[in-house]
């Protein structure tokens, strides 16, 4: 079945504090379903104080909701800690590729997966089913630890571009790919790479216990959009979407006071009157040189106000012109 | 500190992390916590001697020797054994195997070591509750040679047979090195908070030291399960160490100030 696709407008979607019920309910489907719409990877970029595992859990519930089979290469946790808190509808569609209990085949019972963690990420690559997928790594951090960045970043796009297979006549549906990354454990450059192979990117903080989610679409051949959501998970991994920040952050944050006009209470005059204005436009600055004033200089008549400095000296002035303060004691 | 007495607290990591003081008395107050709730302790020691935890922890009510000496404690002397790497011969294979190896490589010899000292043995053990395993500390292993990844994957392993396996309990002690930049400790802590279930980090108070207050206690806690609940997700508390326990007071109400 097609995902319906919501078009996004380009730019910001505001958040007005008078919106309705249905139109939060509205938006959850908006938020959840165009990070899905996508073909390709979405990222989730979490840090310790703000987890992202429960918003991957929500993105899943989502997808096997929406009839998806979703496969999980788990590293992290235990495949009973995260099939916790779904139901049974959504955990009939899961399939949990175990990389927790013996990633690196210590225990030698032939038990772990083999070919190790590259190996169960390019099995991934083969898919069987012509139906729609979604693709849960969590996480991208314990795979970027254990490969080198350039082998996983060539499987995961390898992964998320499954749909253009040569020599498939049949037109096949697209993956979807949900990386989970914890943003501390890695340098600029590995992050900034797996950030380039990605169709979104969640960037998850909050404030005041409020999670929020950053988001950035870089749909093809549109201009990247951004777009920020506060949000809670609740225990059955729905979201909650909230209208804005915490309260004690919004009365911080006020656009709307006018600006105050500092003119109005002086005790003296800013402005000025028409004729004023006037006088003060026709007035020729004294250092401007215009041809009239090269006239009068070429051509000095009596009748110009030359000034001239009339000097009555004193009785007692001697007017020394080497020591004209007469402070040299000589 | 109530929670962890209760039957829900098992299976979780717990990581202790301090900055800028001393934090090992937290450990020492789960060594004698986890032994007088009668659970089965696996303590690997890498920073301190035996007598110096046995004195600590005789002080705090309980005694290791004791403990040791009925299987309740299984004790592994980093100081001492360190030293008996060098004189085996190599097909033995021993805990701190690595630091016989020039290109360190994992710390499996470790984990085989706590596996095999936690398994759930005969009848005649079964009295003990819930394995805990205590670790003092994982920074030492990086300055030993270890990388960061090598430790992160010896405790998830630890953390796959203890935890999830076992049902038990893990707590580990990291130093947070701060402004220094050690880039692999930071990977090491980082690491290891995602994968904790509770944080505790011991900090000196910003303001420097202080006789009545010895530094304050952030408490963090992560990965919600359907158990804990969403609001008391972060608690901070000042603290005071005495000669046989601790005092804890919330933030400003340290009984010497008011």
């Amino acid at each position: 079945m097609p995902r319906p696709f919501h078009p996004e407008g380009a730019g910001q979607l505001s958040v007005t504090p008078s919106e309705s019920v249905r139109r939060g309910a509205e938006r959850e489907l908006e938020m959840l379903e165009s990070l899905l719409a996508l073909g390709g990877l979405v990222l989730l970029r979490d840090s310790v104080e703000w987890e992202g595992r429960s918003l991957l859990k929500a993105l899943i519930k989502k997808s096997a909701a929406c009839g998806e089979q979703v496969h999980i290469l788990g590293c992290e946790v235990s495949e009973e800690e995260f099939r916790e808190g779904f139901d049974s509808h959504v955990n009939s569609r899961l399939v949990y590729h175990d990389l927790f209990r013996d990633p690196l085949n210590w225990s030698k019972t032939g038990e772990a997966l083999p070919e190790g963690p590259l190996g169960a990420l390019r099995a991934m690559c083969r898919r069987t089913n012509p139906g729609p997928v979604t693709i849960a790594l969590d996480s991208l951090s314990w795979l970027l630890l254990h490969l080198p960045c350039t082998t996983l970043c060539q499987t995961l796009h390898a992964l998320s571009h499954q749909d253009s297979c040569p020599g498939n006549s049949t037109p096949v549906e697209p993956v979807h790919v949900l990386g989970l990354l914890h943003e501390e454990l890695h340098g600029p450059g590995p992050v900034g790479a797996l950030s380039s192979l990605a169709q979104a990117e969640v960037t998850l903080s909050g404030a005041m216990g409020q999670a929020s989610a950053h988001i950035l679409y870089r749909r093809p051949r549109q201009r990247p959009t951004h777009q920020t959501q506060w949000f809670s998970i609740l225990p059955d991994f729905s979201l909650d979407l909230q209208r804005g920040p915490p309260l004690e952050l919004q009365r911080h944050a006020d656009p709307h006071t006018p600006p105050v006009d500092p003119t109005t209470q002086l005790t003296f005059n800013l402005h000025l009157s028409k004729e004023e204005k006037e006088a003060k436009d026709s007035l020729t600055l004294p250092f401007q040189f215009s041809s009239e004033k090269q006239q009068a200089l070429l051509r000095p008549g009596p009748s110009q106000a030359t000034s001239r400095i009339f000097y009555e000296p004193d009785a007692y002035d001697d007017l020394d012109q080497e020591d004209p303060d007469d402070d040299l004691d000589v | 500190f109530s929670l962890w007495s209760g039957s829900i607290w098992r299976g979780k990591l717990t990581l202790l992390c301090d900055a800028k003081t001393d934090g090992s008395f937290l450990v020492h107050h789960f060594l004698s916590f986890y032994l007088k709730a009668n659970c089965k302790v696996c303590f690997v020691a890498l920073i301190q001697s035996f007598s110096h935890y046995n004195i600590v922890g005789q002080k705090l009510g309980v005694s290791l020797t004791t403990a040791r000496e009925r299987g309740q404690l299984v004790f592994l002397e980093g100081l001492k054994s360190s030293v008996d790497v060098f004189f085996r011969s190599q097909e033995e294979p021993h805990p701190l195997q690595f630091l016989r190896e020039a290109n360190t490589g994992n710390l499996q010899p470790l984990f085989e070591f706590v596996r095999e000292a936690l398994k759930p043995g005969d009848n005649a053990e079964a009295a003990w509750r819930c394995p805990v395993l205590l670790v003092d500390d994982l920074s030492v292993l990086l300055s030993l040679g270890v990388g960061a990844v090598a430790v992160l994957d010896f405790i998830h392993y630890c953390r796959a047979t203890v935890c999830c396996e076992l049902k038990g309990n893990i707590v580990t002690l990291v130093h947070d090195s701060g402004d220094a930049e050690d880039e692999e400790n930071d990977v090491l802590l980082n690491g290891l908070s995602h994968q904790s279930h509770l944080i505790l980090r011991a900090e000196g108070l910003a303001t420097g030291f202080c006789r009545d207050v010895h530094g304050q206690l952030r408490i963090l806690w992560r990965r919600p399960s359907q158990l804990t609940a969403q609001r008391d997700r972060s608690l901070t508390y000042q603290y005071k160490i005495q000669d046989k326990s601790v005092s804890f007071f919330a933030k400003g109400m340290s009984p010497a100030v008011l």
